[in-house]
């Protein structure tokens, strides 16, 4: 009798088990079972450090650092809970210095109805284009200013979106000081009108109030607790035409980031795009105007950022157009982007057997143009003025860039890139690091095999500031789908002072199967600014070995 | 004998654990993403009619993703007609170059649906590390098969995945 209860149990863990092992009984298995889902993504990166004092790689007295994290993520039914364990024994060099230890500073769980969807715990929320909130994670930069609160979005009838928030926002292991809260609604009139719904013309308007608090502590200053602001947007469109824009406005926030003066903070941004088959053009304008805007006065960095001030330049990809990178400057800039893109279609005479694609951008950012109020007069503090619609003298940043894409045939294909870029480090990086204008030159070819594929990557930066002259080649050999196989060589060749002209070499294999890819690599990494979607931290010298294991389950 | 009973119940409940960890026959979770036009959907109304589907994480700033979707969009007419399968492109592009997706899609007149995770709501939903991401979907929406990066060629095996589901045969994985 024991025997057979004891069997029935087996029999009762051990099915499952076997019938997993074919989807179609897994899914009746685990709907029987009635457990949810579990799913999640893990990372770790870790790195074994060599000292080299040529290039100013430092003695890492732990010898290894390893960044790593679990993303747990469980849903049943109209519920979704999930947990990030992350680890950092000690962090990566050039992490964020409050990246220390380990813990859980993400979790949250969700309740999601048709028209309701309530959020306790860690969330991650943008407001529009972001300009008054946008919290969100770049977790190789090691940015994370998730907020910790609760979360309520609704859609009463269909057309119209709600939400509401309130919490703190998260700063490494602990929290910031400030308390931000928020509304934002959205009307979407092709949703909401039923008549609407197939006309050509698509139109949304959308708004939102965001507020922090923060206790006034200064001895000296009278600081506002709470500081508001607003955002109203609106998208349009019709046929191949699309313009979206939105206007925001902060009242006074004296802050580190601002040198605690008493001016209220706007920004505008315009985007329009007419796009056809083979054929699209985009116009990108913004002003922005004192808003740097963080949930602590004192935070600097990439730390307890409410506000997202999208830079509009092109996001370049190749290592030797990402020297110079550009952040958008949430203090003050007007900037610009302007891209062409053209397809010469398949069998026309440039176009040959598979087309060829021309892209073409010119965008730039230039300082406000603004008056400093002479101290004695400024009695409030404000600082300086800016007018509106004049541009200021100061050339932040310039790219020019062509590209070329062409396939030749089955094997063959190749992009060529040239641009111009003006680079004012002084202003984007470090004081007294002048202008740099910089030359740089791109080939990149592929060559398809039976099984693999071959790739060359060749760079070169002509220039006669900073560190002058560069080279870059790159050989890349993917064998098959799962295993590559990489070696680099960056060069500074020009260099002026010829005993600084190092070789920044690295060879790395990696592994890749579905949603598991191991990758390990040597070599030197030059000192630098490293940057993900226009975000952007700076990255000190090193040499060694690094393994990277990243997997989704 | 009670004690060992719960021991085993509590080890069954592990192995469901376990089970649920498998990598196949996840429904698609729920998130709020937008068309180019500034539409909202939810991605638990993706279907396609019986057929598989395809779900590609890619961004305008990111290169392979792009040769990933060039190369399908070469042959995609042919997949679309053989096995009725669709192909979902998400763009995790931000603010600073959402507006760009359109440019591109239509500058290369890929025939792919296209919506954008501007706060990568989605992206964090389907747990991507990092991106060009590939899920594929079988006739019920089921996510079976998942990949990660791109490399040249690695069309072809998608392409055979589709046609097994196409089929009805099962996957081997």
């Amino acid at each position: 009798m024991i025997t057979t209860k004891i069997l029935q149990s087996i029999l009762k863990c051990a099915l499952p088990v076997l019938a997993s092992s074919t989807l179609a009984v897994a899914q009746v298995n685990l709907n029987t079972m009635g457990l949810g889902e579990i799913h999640g993504n893990f990372q770790a990166n870790a790195q074994y450090y060599i000292p080299d004092s040529t290039i100013g790689a430092a003695d890492v007295p732990e010898k290894m650092l390893f960044n790593g994290f679990v993303n747990i993520l469980y849903t049943k039914g109209k519920f979704t809970a999930g947990l990030r364990y992350e680890n950092y024994l000690n962090a990566l060099q050039g992490y964020p210095a409050g990246y220390k230890g380990t813990g859980i500073p993400y979790r949250f769980i969700t309740y999601r109805s048709d028209f309701l969807e309530i959020t306790a715990g860690s969330f991650y929320e943008q407001f529009g284009n972001g300009l008054i909130l946008r919290t969100y994670e770049e977790r190789n930069l090691g940015l994370d200013n998730a907020l910790d609160g609760v979360r309520i979005k609704a859609e009463p009838v269909k057309g119209i979106y709600l939400k509401g928030l309130i919490g703190k926002q998260r700063s490494f292991f602990t929290q910031g000081p400030g308390i931000v809260r928020g509304i934002d609604g959205e009307i979407q009139f092709n949703e909401l009108f039923a008549k609407l719904a197939d006309k050509k013309l698509i139109f949304g308007i959308g708004g939102g109030f965001l507020s922090k608090f923060q206790e006034d502590k200064d001895p000296t200053l009278v600081l506002p607790q709470n500081v508001g602001s607003t955002a109203v947007r609106f998208n349009l469109s019709r046929n191949n035409f699309s313009l979206n824009g939105e206007y925001a406005y902060k009242i006074n926030d004296p802050s580190l980031d601002n040198n605690f003066i008493y001016k209220h903070g706007d920004a505008i941004l315009l985007q329009a795009l007419y796009a056809t088959k083979g054929f699209a053009v985009m116009l990108s304008g913004s002003r922005i105007d004192n808003m740097s805007f963080r949930s602590d006065r004192t935070a600097q960095l990439t730390n307890l950022l409410i506000n997202y001030i999208p830079a509009l330049n092109k996001q370049h990809t190749y290592s030797l157009l990402t020297f110079y990178p550009y952040a958008a400057q949430s203090k003050g800039e007007m900037e610009f982007s302007s891209e062409v893109k053209y397809k010469f279609s398949k069998g026309s005479l440039l176009g040959g057997e598979y087309g060829t694609e021309i892209l073409v951008n010119y965008s730039g950012s230039n300082s406000l143009d603004t008056t400093n109020i002479s101290i004695d007069k400024d009695t409030r503090k404000k600082g300086y003025t800016s007018s509106y619609f004049s541009i200021g003298p100061q050339v932040y940043f310039r790219d020019m860039y062509v590209e070329i894409n062409k396939k030749f045939n089955k094997q063959w294909k190749s992009t060529l890139a040239y641009t111009y870029q003006v680079y004012n480090k002084d202003v984007i990086q470090k004081p007294g690091t002048g202008t740099i204008y910089a030359n740089i030159a791109i080939v990149d070819i592929t060559y398809k095999m039976n099984k693999g594929a071959l790739r060359m990557e060749a760079q070169h930066m002509a220039t006669k500031q900073d560190q002058q002259n560069w080279a870059y080649l790159l050989l890349e050999y993917t064998i098959n789908t799962n295993w590559y196989v990489a070696a680099g060589d960056l060069y500074n060749y020009g260099n002026d002072h010829a005993n600084e002209r190092y070789h920044y070499y690295n060879i790395s294999a990696g592994f890749i199967k579905e949603a598991n890819r191991i990758e390990l690599s040597y070599g030197k990494q030059r000192a630098g600014v490293f940057c993900v979607g226009g975000v952007c931290r700076n990255v000190p010298a090193s040499n060694g070995v690094t393994l990277t294991i990243t997997s989704s389950f | 004998m009670k004690k060992l009973n719960y021991t085993l119940l509590l080890i069954c409940g592990l192995c469901g654990i376990v089970n649920a960890q498998a990598p196949l026959g996840k429904p698609v979770p729920s998130a709020d993403i937008k068309t180019l036009d500034g539409k909202n959907i939810n991605t638990s109304t993706f279907s396609n009619n019986g057929k598989p589907i395809i779900i590609s994480f890619w961004a305008t700033w990111c290169k392979p993703c792009k040769k990933e979707l060039d190369a399908i969009a070469e042959q995609y007419e042919e997949w679309v007609a053989q096995t009725g399968v669709k192909l979902i492109a998400v763009s995790i592009d931000d603010s600073r170059s959402a507006l760009k997706v359109g440019g591109e899609v239509k500058s290369k007149d890929w025939k792919f649906d296209i919506y954008i995770d501007e706060n990568q709501d989605f992206k964090r939903a389907m747990s991507v590390n990092s991106i060009p991401y590939t899920f594929i979907l079988d006739g019920r929406g089921n996510i079976v098969w998942q990949h990660n990066s791109y490399a040249e060629g690695d069309e072809a095996n998608i392409y055979e995945i589709i046609k097994k589901l196409a089929s009805g045969e099962k996957l081997n994985e």
